[in-house]
């Protein structure tokens, strides 16, 4: 069955994961979001639950404002696809410190397993490269997903990795969804006694 | 041909700028004025003719970053990750992009990330170009709907004091500002080279 031969999309994020450090994550809505929840809760991670589309760019003023830190988004193919233009303008400001991991089920997992249009072939990473990304690649297996953990978290930027994952569902793990503590607890974190300003 | 001196060519942009300033309003170098004393970082927008002077001001600044976006919804993703990042930002649009960015308002609105946008209308006050027209004239009672505080600027000597009370009550109170600069102020777009 080739599902079975396809990388699970929660080992691939909790693979991503077990390396961060330091690293400041934004998850996309849906499925992405689960699976950092599942990879274990961490007030430097910023979950949306909605603005679909805004993943990146999220991300993105976030590495603008903090360029000594690594800043890592996690989204799905369906909100990537909203918001591709996110990648030409993420380009466009050559952020060192950036990178997006999609994890690409080729499916809307939210709305009952409808097809997106990397399922018909459209290539993420190539659109990223077209871009102008440092880096853009595709991976599938779990050997290839290894050799990109530290680029993600390493490498100069902007990154982009397409990871292929089976559609198979997850059991689901919520965290929490209220924004302003999501907001305030990520920025406590960081920013310390700055937070309150 | 002479060659030019960094001092020449210094004194001629001094030159152009002294024209440019006589000539010109300088409502965008008030509005300017106020975002540099508000510790301004991040400028994003997607230009517009009456943001042209605003956007070369802030291009120009060595504190700030100012972020050409594709379409305008972009500008709220990135304020509320420079905010994450402890860094305030504005996002500057023409009002036909307030239409673009109506369901992401509900970023800023669900985790109370302080939101300024600078629009300049279309669509209003002498339009010529009627497909300007119904973007125009439903943009503030979207932004209400929205949740947005509304701030309507007929007259260029209240632009940067409108600009400086959205500031404040964004960047104090984690609400949505928009400031929105009526083409009285900023003049009809007439169509002729």
């Amino acid at each position: 069955m080739e599902q079975e031969d396809k990388l699970r999309r929660r080992h691939a994020v909790a693979r991503i994961l077990a390396d961060r450090g330091d690293t400041l994550v934004v998850t996309g809505l849906g499925s992405p979001t689960y699976d950092c929840a599942a990879a274990g809760d961490n007030p430097l991670n910023f979950y949306l639950w909605g603005a679909m589309g805004s993943a990146v760019t999220v991300g993105l003023g976030l590495a603008l404002a903090q360029p000594q830190r690594r800043v890592l988004v996690i989204t799905g193919d369906g909100e990537m696809l909203m918001g591709l233009g996110a990648l030409a303008t993420t380009a466009a400001k050559k952020p060192e410190n950036f990178a997006v991991a999609v994890i690409d089920n080729e499916h809307y997992a939210e709305t009952g397993m409808q097809r997106t249009h990397t399922h018909d072939g459209i290539d993420l990473a190539g659109i990223a490269r077209a871009c102008g990304f440092r880096e853009a690649t595709t991976v599938r297996r779990a050997d290839e997903l290894n050799e990109v953990v530290a680029m993600l978290h390493k490498a100069k930027g902007p990154i982009f990795v397409d990871i292929k994952v089976s559609a198979a569902r997850d059991p689901l793990v919520l965290p929490p969804w209220d924004g302003t503590f999501l907001k305030t607890r990520f920025r406590q974190a960081l920013l310390g006694v700055r937070a309150a300003a | 041909m002479t060659t030019q001196t960094v001092e020449d060519i210094r004194s001629d942009q001094d030159k152009s700028e002294r024209v440019a300033s006589a000539s010109a309003p300088n409502w965008p170098q008030q509005i300017f004025q106020k975002l540099r004393e508000a510790e301004v970082r991040q400028v994003v927008y997607v230009p517009d003719a009456g943001h042209a002077r605003l956007i070369q001001l802030c291009h120009a600044a060595p504190e700030m970053k100012a972020t050409v976006l594709t379409t305008e919804e972009e500008g709220i993703g990135i304020l509320a990750g420079a905010w994450l990042g402890g860094e305030r930002g504005i996002l500057l649009m023409q009002s036909s992009g307030v239409g673009n960015c109506i369901n992401t308002l509900s970023l800023a609105k669900m985790c109370h990330f302080p939101l300024v946008m600078i629009v300049t209308m279309r669509g209003q006050w002498g339009e010529i170009n009627p497909w300007q027209v119904p973007m125009g004239q439903i943009t503030a009672d979207n932004l209400r709907l929205a949740g947005a505080v509304v701030y309507e600027v007929t007259e260029p000597e209240s632009a940067a004091t409108a600009v400086e009370a959205a500031m404040r009550i964004a960047f104090n109170g984690g609400y949505t500002a928009a400031v929105l600069l009526s083409q009285r102020m900023l003049g009809t777009k007439l169509f002729k080279d």
